[in-house]
C-alpha cells in the first residue's frame, strides 16, 4: 500500500469521466426518460378523459334516442287524427254536396213544372176561347157581343 | 523476488498482488523492480490502463446510448441504460435535495466505472496475469515472472484515494459555495459545542476545530479504504482459493456467487456516500 503518482493520474482519469459523462452523457438520457413519462402520464390523463366522454356521449345518445321515440309516437298520434279529421271532413263535403245536387233538381223540377202548367194553362184558355167562340158564333153578332168577346180576350 | 521464492505460496500471492509499474530512472523509462527506488513518481501502469479502459468503455456504452435515445417506444438496449440511469436519478433525489447539474452524472460515473473495475474480480485470476506473462516472456524476453498485471484497479489504494479525493474536493467545493468561507470556518469551529458565553465560546474552539476535522477528514479515508479494503481481500481470497488444487472448483464457484453481491454492493456504497456527503456539505442546517 503505498500511494504514487497512480493518484494523480486517477484523479484527472476521474474528473474528465465525470465532465464527459455531465456533458455528454446524462443530459440526453435523463431527458429522453423524462419526455417519455410526460408523454405516458399526458396519455393516461388523455384516455381517462376520453373514457368520461365516452360515458356521457352514450347517456346523451340514450336521451336523444328516447326524445326521438317519443316525437315519432306523437307525430304518428297527429297524423292519426288528422286523417280522422280528413275523412269527416270528406264525408260532410260529400255530403253537403249531394244536397246540393238535390235541392237544385227540385228547384230546376218545380221551375219546370211551372213553366209547364202555365203553358197548359194558357193552352186551355185558347182552347176554351176557341170552345166557346165555336158555341157563340150561331147565337150573337159579332158584332154587337165584339166588345163583351174582347173583354173576353184581354183577361186570358 | 527472488528465484527461490517464486515457486512458494506466498510467492505466489506476492506476484499476484503486484502492480505492474513504470518509472524514470536516470532519464530513463523503467519498470517494475527497476522502479523499487522510484518514490511517488512511479505509475501503476496496470491499474491505469485497466481503469482508464474500463471508464471509456462505460462512457462509450452510455454515449451510444444516449446519442440514440429517442422519447418513443426504447428499444431494449436503451431501456436496460435508463434502468441504471433512473435507479441513480431516484437514489439522487432522495436523498440530495438541493438543485445540482453535477450530483446525478458524478453518482453514475462514479456507480458504473466502480461495478466495472469491481467486475474484474471474478475473471479467473490467473487467467490475465498468466497471458500477460506468456506475452512479455514472447514478445519481450521477459522473465514471466517479472511481468506483473492487477486487473482489478479498486485493489489499488491509489485508484480508491483518487476517487476519495474527488469527491473530499467537491465536498469542500460544495460546502464553500453554500455556505461562503466563513459560514465553512464557522461550521468547522463553532459546533458541536457552543455557548452563550463568548470566552467559553473560544476556549471551545480548538476542541470543536480537531473534532470537526476529524470528522471531515475521516469521510473521504472511509471511502477510499471501504472499497479498497473489500475488494483486495476479496482478491486475496480469490488467490488464495486457486492455490488449494482442485477442491478449488466448489470454493471458488461459492466465493464468486458471494462476491457478486459484494461488487454490486460496493460500487453502491461507494455511490450513496457520495451522494450523502455532498448532501450534508451542501445543507446548511446543522
Amino acid at each position: 500500500m503505498n500511494l504514487n503518482a497512480t493518484l494523480l493520474g486517477e484523479l484527472i482519469a476521474f474528473a474528465v469521466f465525470v465532465l464527459f459523462c455531465m456533458k455528454f452523457v446524462w443530459p440526453p438520457l435523463i431527458n429522453a426518460i423524462e419526455a417519455r413519462q410526460k408523454k405516458i402520464a399526458d396519455g393516461l390523463a388523455a384516455s381517462d378523459r376520453a373514457e368520461k366522454d365516452l360515458a356521457l356521449a352514450q347517456d346523451k345518445a340514450k336521451d336523444q334516442l328516447k326524445d326521438a321515440k317519443a316525437q315519432a309516437a306523437e307525430i304518428i298520434e297527429q297524423a292519426k287524427k288528422r286523417e280522422a279529421k280528413m275523412i269527416d271532413e270528406a264525408v260532410h263535403k260529400a255530403n253537403a254536396e249531394r244536397e246540393n245536387i238535390l235541392a237544385q233538381a227540385k228547384a230546376e223540377l218545380e221551375a219546370e213544372r211551372n213553366r209547364l202548367r202555365e203553358e197548359l194553362r194558357k193552352q186551355v184558355a185558347a182552347l176554351a176561347v176557341a170552345g166557346a167562340e165555336k158555341i157563340l158564333q150561331r147565337s150573337i153578332d159579332e158584332a154587337a157581343h165584339s166588345d163583351i168577346l174582347e173583354k173576353l180576350v184581354q183577361e186570358l | 523476488m527472488a528465484a527461490g521464492e517464486e515457486l512458494t505460496l506466498s510467492g505466489h500471492i506476492q506476484h499476484h498482488l503486484t502492480n505492474a509499474k513504470m518509472c524514470t530512472v536516470d532519464g530513463s523509462v523503467a519498470f517494475n523492480k527497476a522502479c523499487s527506488e522510484a518514490g511517488f513518481w512511479t505509475w501503476h501502469i496496470d491499474t491505469l490502463a485497466w481503469s482508464i479502459g474500463l471508464g471509456l468503455l462505460f462512457l462509450w456504452i452510455f454515449r451510444s446510448a444516449a446519442k440514440s435515445a429517442t422519447t418513443g417506444v426504447p428499444g431494449k438496449f436503451q431501456c436496460f441504460i435508463e434502468m441504471v440511469v433512473e435507479f441513480v436519478a431516484a437514489n439522487v433525489k432522495d436523498t440530495f435535495h438541493g438543485k445540482s447539474a453535477l450530483i446525478a452524472p458524478l453518482a453514475l460515473t462514479i456507480f458504473v466505472w466502480v461495478f466495472l473495475m469491481n467486475l474484474m474480480d471474478l475473471i479467473p485470476v490467473d487467467f490475465l496475469p498468466a497471458f500477460a506473462g506468456f506475452v512479455g516472456e514472447q514478445a519481450f524476453g521477459m522473465d514471466s515472472h517479472d511481468v506483473y498485471m492487477k486487473i482489478v484497479p479498486t485493489t489499488d489504494i491509489n485508484l480508491t484515494a483518487a476517487l476519495a479525493i474527488g469527491v473530499f474536493l467537491l465536498m469542500i467545493g460544495y460546502s464553500v459555495k453554500i455556505k461562503g468561507v466563513i459560514g465553512f470556518i464557522k461550521e468547522l469551529t463553532l459546533h458541536p459545542f457552543s455557548s452563550s458565553n463568548l470566552v467559553v465560546q473560544i476556549l471551545l474552539i480548538p476542541f470543536n476545530l480537531l473534532l470537526e476535522t476529524i470528522a471531515l477528514v475521516a469521510k473521504p479515508f472511509s471511502l477510499a479504504l471501504r472499497l479498497f479494503g473489500n475488494l483486495y481481500a476479496g482478491e486475496l481470497i480469490f488467490i488464495l482459493i486457486g492455490a488449494v488444487g482442485l477442491l478449488q472448483l466448489p470454493l471458488h464457484f461459492i466465493w464468486a456467487v458471494f462476491h457478486i453481491l459484494v461488487i454490486v454492493l460496493q460500487a453502491f456504497v461507494f455511490m450513496m456516500l457520495t451522494i450523502v456527503y455532498l448532501s450534508m456539505a451542501s445543507s446548511d442546517n446543522h
